[in-house]
């Protein structure tokens, strides 16, 4: 039963968020803004590029082993959406046909540079964001967010999305196992009934929203809600800032792997 | 003592689509009473409770909770006197951790900072789950989000607690803990459930519904222990009284 797994699968990225290290511990907003300044400097590299791009892997893989997170857990969710950016890419090597490079005396076509460059800048952005959820709790990502000036009521919006996702999908868990116990082969699981099941699954979302609006009133909710204030940003966090921003410029304005591709070489002779 | 008094006359809701849930209900809960509401599925209790919190506004008749009138107007004051504690522990918790779930309620009576720590800190110690205050709902147990759902009532400090099935869901031992939690408020307490050995254990008063009337007002000694009555309303003795009962006088 593929949604039962993936029904736990979302609940990973949350469990692991509650881990303790080093990058557990850094303000929310410190990561939301690095691994922002992070996502503008990779895609702020022209089209052909590829070799420039590689030194960026250094803050993902960062992230995994400070951060302790299971290689597999995000390596598996990039590749499911990688379809996305592969079909933004796959006709690049069809339109841009003219020779840039010969390697091996293969000629290579700029299409593919480029598309290749498209995923690698995919795979970059993608597992930062996925690890930047994996390092810091939802709470503290929203936190940060109100605390970024975003308005409140996008915030709120995400608190409660997190808050109920789990409560949605595990209602609509328990509907799929009571189809699947008295369906047999594929009879009674077309479309039809799944229809019935979203109408029904809808309407007990509204009925819940009801009961959450008067608990919320019972509470004295006037419509206002206050986020929990709980980071502090200490020299830690303002070093963790600078240092990776440095880093990152760095690697964007030298040619790292050439420099090192022609220490080598000279070395070699 | 007559501010905590909950006063009920001639009761009637109305349903939009036409249902008559509740018909006509009258009775008195003084301060500090312990009153136990029971009454077959569909009888009334969870649109009486509404009513009584102010969430629902009757269609006919008068509910006056410490000398205040529930109106339109005046709902958002007693919804402040009356802590109710939901069915549903998921409708109940909708922070995002069990302490910001529990300073909802103080932070919007605008206490300011400290009082509103100091308000958290002791209704979490009264259920026994300071522990758990940086947890996020989804992660505790049933019996846990129990706990902390009367915690979050607890620290705005109701005059009356009401509660819809406190008890549902929940293993032998978090029932026992929550009865032994409900015997040590001295709040004025509303509590509807079918379990009624929870009802025996903890009210000292007993109503029974059916059909949105009142069939029966009394000690809850009294009426858990009439068969006839109970039968006729689709409930059985307490489990705890039914080897005794069979006995009888003998």
């Amino acid at each position: 039963m593929t949604f039962d797994l993936e029904f736990f699968n979302i609940g990973y990225l949350d469990t692991l968020s509650y881990r303790n290290s080093f990058v557990h511990r850094l303000d929310p907003r410190i990561k939301i803004i690095v691994s922002f300044i992070f996502v503008l400097f990779v895609v702020s590299f022209p089209k052909y590029e590829i070799s420039s791009l590689i030194p960026f892997f250094f803050y993902p893989v960062f992230l995994l082993t400070a951060g302790n997170i299971p290689l597999k857990a995000i390596a598996k969710k990039v590749f499911f959406i990688s379809p996305f950016a592969v079909f933004i890419g796959i006709f690049n090597p069809l339109i841009d046909t003219g020779t840039l490079y010969t390697v091996f005396g293969v000629p290579v076509s700029g299409g593919w540079l480029s598309f290749l460059s498209i995923l690698i800048k995919y795979v970059l952005t993608v597992s930062t964001a996925l690890l930047l959820i994996a390092v810091t709790s939802f709470p503290g990502i929203c936190e940060a967010l109100e605390r970024l000036k975003l308005p409140k009521v996008f915030v709120i919006q995400l608190l409660f999305l997190y808050r109920y996702l789990f409560v949605l999908l595990e209602e609509s868990l328990r509907m799929m196992r009571a189809r699947d116990a008295r369906s047999f082969g594929n009879r009674g699981k077309e479309i039809k009934t799944f229809v019935r099941l979203i109408s029904v699954l809808l309407i007990r979302s509204i009925e819940r929203a009801e009961m959450i609006y008067r608990a919320m009133l019972s509470r004295g909710f006037r419509g206002e809600i206050r986020v929990l204030r709980r980071h502090r940003i200490n020299v830690y966090d303002i070093l963790f800032l600078m240092i990776s921003v440095t880093v990152f410029y760095l690697f964007r304005s030298f040619h790292l792997v050439n420099l090192l591709g022609e220490t080598f070489s000279r070395v070699l002779r | 003592m007559s501010h905590h008094i909950v006063e009920l006359k001639d009761l009637h809701f109305l349903y939009p689509d036409g249902t008559e849930a509740i018909n006509g209900i009258t009775f008195k809960i003084f301060h500090g009473e312990s009153v136990g509401i029971a009454g077959a599925n569909g009888m009334g209790k969870t649109t009486l409770l509404l009513n009584l919190s102010g969430h629902l506004i009757p269609t006919k008749g008068e509910i006056d909770i410490g000398e205040v009138n529930l109106t339109k107007k005046t709902r958002h004051e007693i919804m402040r006197k009356v802590g109710f504690v939901f069915q549903r522990t998921d409708d109940q918790l909708f922070m995002p951790t069990v302490y910001e779930d529990v300073a909802f309620g103080p932070v919007n009576l605008g206490l300011t900072e400290e009082k509103v720590d100091e308000r958290v800190k002791s209704a979490l110690d009264m259920v026994g789950c300071y522990h758990l205050k940086d947890r996020p709902p989804h992660r505790l147990s049933e019996g846990q989000k129990r706990a902390v759902s009367i915690a979050t009532v607890m620290a705005m400090d109701p005059d009356i607690l009401i509660m819809d099935e406190p008890a549902s869901n929940l293993d032998p031992k978090s029932r026992r803990q929550l009865i032994n939690l409900l015997k040590g408020f001295k709040h004025t307490k509303i509590v509807a459930s079918h379990d009624l050995d929870l009802i025996l254990d903890v009210c000292k008063r007993c109503i029974i519904i059916r059909e949105g009337r009142v069939v029966a007002d009394g000690p809850a000694e009294e009426i858990l222990l009439n068969k006839p009555l109970l039968e006729e309303n689709s409930l059985e003795l307490p489990l705890s009284r039914q080897h005794s009962a069979v006995r009888g006088p003998f």
